[in-house]
């Protein structure tokens, strides 16, 4: 049965740790994701868990602890944002080629400078080569329900990956919304107890892990690595399947909103999705054929799937919520010009950088996007292919 | 039991032949002799920074180690022997592993990762108080990127990024006394030693580390004959020139306590130690006489500092 609760993003992440109660949890505090690790120390100081939570000196050595607490044999997690992120982007390398299925939580935040405290996606996206599967959500009940999913998927000895668990930072992390949260036994069976084959404290078996690889060795490493990420496509969706089997809500690796038959359309990520769907039902009242796409895993990026979904319309706008600083484009804009590519049939595509540091992103500046769309759908000129909304002249 | 080469010779080897570090580089032995510290009937997790020791010894398919071992990034193995250690206790707190299932976490890095980038991350760990014990094999230069100086090369040593030269008589700075700063973090056992005569001294302060509960420290000043220049065959001459000058004395910190483990009967002059190496020649030349008088008059002050603490 469920329990309907009133949670910020951060304790309902701390929530699904305390139910999955993971055997090591190294924290460092960073803005805006700090709520979680003190959650869960009230936890570890009410005797409500056995996680061993060790307060360690930076981001840099608590997802190194993690990696040394996984290899070892345990099930470890951390969270962070921002520039606690980028401090651990060394290791976040090693996290996935050792093949270590670490979970990170992630209140993702603007990269300095300025100095920033507020939402966007570049800490996230900066690490989107960094080898660890992504998932963002939409809203409070996205963030439990991924964090509930993240460690079968990760764990999986078909993927052994490590994974972000992505939420807005403020928006998400710290507002309140309703959820629906598991039953404690139920989500513990639903994750499962964590087995892994080899590890260091394997008594009977010593492991070594972290080698030096030469040329003759690396490339295939590296491309077993690849095929792990390609494997997790599948296997977030079959966790997807058993998850509305179990607790019946719908998850893929997006979300397609009015999109049979839309014309135009956003793809748009995170809590903006929520937003700009509300301008969707509201062009949908006048008639015009308006949809979007919420991407939910952007690591293993569905490129495939996406294309079939965008063929059919004739303008999309890419909105990115993160600066690639590429001169062309945000690092969403060319995931979705490259799923694109090799289709015979595509819409003409334009990219909207938005919402950098907690920049509002409201309704009106979502159907002002749509407006364009309308205009180059109906043969207008495309205009500029790669602009920035809502900034001040 | 007192301590005997013969029998800790026949002991098997945890620390195996075939690894690819120099013939006369100090690492090996520092390596076999740490694992020879480990009681037979125990089990080893060995957490190791990238450097010299990492690649030659774990080289992709081949590990010269038999124990358990992880090798993460440079400046992280305290906190990747946090994330071990924490999950060793876990385990038995758990009853995962057997009653007679011990392992001793160990973390061993060279001066690069120990003094310098990897700093941070052994404070953070010492200050925590994880049970393992760091061995920081201190060759006094980033080795294996080709002896740049580091904050524990020697005063007047010439380094590729300090060479000598007509303005220059080699690193301005003396070397950052990282054993004083592990004492200072209240670590209950500290110790230095090298390689001298029958292995006694390294032997009897790595197993007091590993068996003392807590964060503890062994620092070993070891050769390396590339860097410092000299024939390899050299080594433990060199080990005894640095203790008998007073260079690297010898000694160990038991909670607080100081303990000086060897006096040499006649302090030697510094140039004994400076003589012997490539990395010090210039400090011969004619003009160049005060680096030695200024070498002597240091590790003058240090000992009597270091005799100060131990009475």
């Amino acid at each position: 049965m469920s329990i309907r609760e009133r949670l910020s993003g951060n304790e309902a992440i701390a929530t699904a740790m305390r139910q999955i109660n993971p055997d090591v949890f190294a924290m460092f505090p960073i803005t805006p994701s700090t709520e979680i690790p003190q959650y869960y120390a009230q936890y570890v100081a009410d005797g409500r868990v056995d996680t061993e939570f060790i307060c360690v000196e930076s981001e840099h050595s608590s997802l190194s602890a993690c990696l040394g607490a996984e290899a070892a044999g345990c099930r470890a997690v951390t969270a962070t944002s921002s520039a606690g992120l980028s401090f651990m982007n060394e290791v976040l390398y090693v996290a996935a080629s050792s093949r270590l299925p670490v979970v990170l939580a992630v209140a993702c935040r603007a990269l300095t400078g300025p100095i920033n405290i507020n939402h966007d996606y570049s800490d996230s996206m900066a690490e989107r080569d960094s080898g660890f599967i992504q998932i963002y959500a939409e809203n409070n009940q996205e963030v439990y329900d991924n964090y509930l999913m993240a460690h079968r998927i990760a764990e999986h000895p078909d993927v052994r990956l490590p994974l972000m668990v992505c939420e807005d930072g403020f928006i998400t992390s710290h507002a309140i919304e309703n959820i629906e949260l598991e039953e404690d036994d139920a989500v513990k069976k639903f994750v499962g107890e964590y087995h892994p084959e080899n590890y260091l404290l394997k008594a009977e078996n010593p492991l070594a892990v972290g080698p030096y690889g030469v040329s003759n060795y690396y490339m295939e490493a590296r491309v077993a690595q690849a095929h792990a990420m390609m494997n997790a496509k599948q296997v977030i969706l079959d966790v997807a399947a058993d998850f509305e089997k179990t607790f019946g809500r719908k998850y893929g690796l997006f979300e397609e909103y009015m999109m049979e038959d839309a014309d135009i359309a956003l793809v748009i990520m995170g809590s903006s999705a929520g937003t700009a769907k509300t301008a969707v039902d509201s062009l949908r009242a006048q008639g015009i054929k308006a949809g979007l796409i919420k991407v939910r895993v952007f690591r293993p990026f569905p490129a495939e799937e996406i294309a079939k979904c965008l063929v059919n319309a004739k303008a999309v706008a890419v909105m990115d919520k993160s600066e690639g600083f590429s001169g062309c484009g945000g690092p969403l804009f060319a995931e979705i010009s490259g799923a694109m590519i090799n289709e015979d049939k595509r819409p003409k595509i334009v990219d909207v950088v938005f919402g950098l540091g907690g920049r509002d992103f409201t309704v009106k500046a979502a159907l002002s996007v749509y407006d364009r769309l309308i205009k180059i759908a109906e043969g207008g000129e495309l205009g500029q292919v790669y602009s920035h909304l809502g900034v001040r002249t | 039991m007192a301590y005997n080469l013969k029998n800790e010779m026949n002991k098997p080897e945890r620390f195996n032949a075939g690894h690819r570090l120099c013939a006369g580089c100090g690492a090996g032995i520092v390596c076999r002799a740490m694992m020879r510290a480990v009681n037979p009937e125990d089990k080893a997790v060995i957490c190791n920074a990238t450097g010299c020791l990492e690649v030659s010894s774990f080289q992709y398919p081949y590990t010269a180690w038999d124990d358990s071992y992880i090798h993460t990034a440079f400046e992280n193995a305290s906190a990747t022997a946090s994330g071990v250690e924490a999950a060793y206790r876990f385990m038995k707190k758990k009853g995962k592993l057997g009653q007679d299932q011990n392992f001793k976490i160990l973390a061993i890095g060279g001066d690069g990762g120990t003094y310098d980038i990897g700093f941070q991350s052994l404070s953070g760990a010492l200050e925590r108080g994880h049970d393992f014990t760091y061995f920081c094999y201190d060759n006094n230069a980033y080795m294996n990127t080709g002896t740049q100086r580091s904050s524990a090369t020697p005063r007047f040593a010439s380094a590729t990024t300090t060479p000598a030269g007509v303005e220059s008589v080699g690193k301005k700075q003396v070397q950052k006394d990282l054993t004083q700063i592990v004492v200072s973090h209240g670590s209950p056992y500290v110790a230095q030693t090298t390689m001298i005569g029958n292995m006694k001294d390294f032997h009897e302060k790595a197993h007091r580390a590993i068996y003392t509960e807590g964060a503890t420290f062994v620092n070993v000043l070891t050769p390396c004959p590339r860097g410092w220049q000299y024939p390899a065959e050299n080594l433990l001459e060199i080990c005894k020139a640095a203790v008998d000058t007073c260079i690297w004395p010898l000694y160990e910190v038991v909670e607080g306590e100081y303990h000086l483990t060897y006096e040499p009967k006649k302090k030697l002059p510094v140039e004994e130690f400076m003589s012997k190496q490539g990395r010090f020649k210039h400090c011969f030349a004619p003009g160049n006489e005060w680096t030695i008088e200024a070498a002597q008059e240091y590790v003058d002050k240090k000992w009597d500092e270091l005799l100060e603490k131990c009475r």
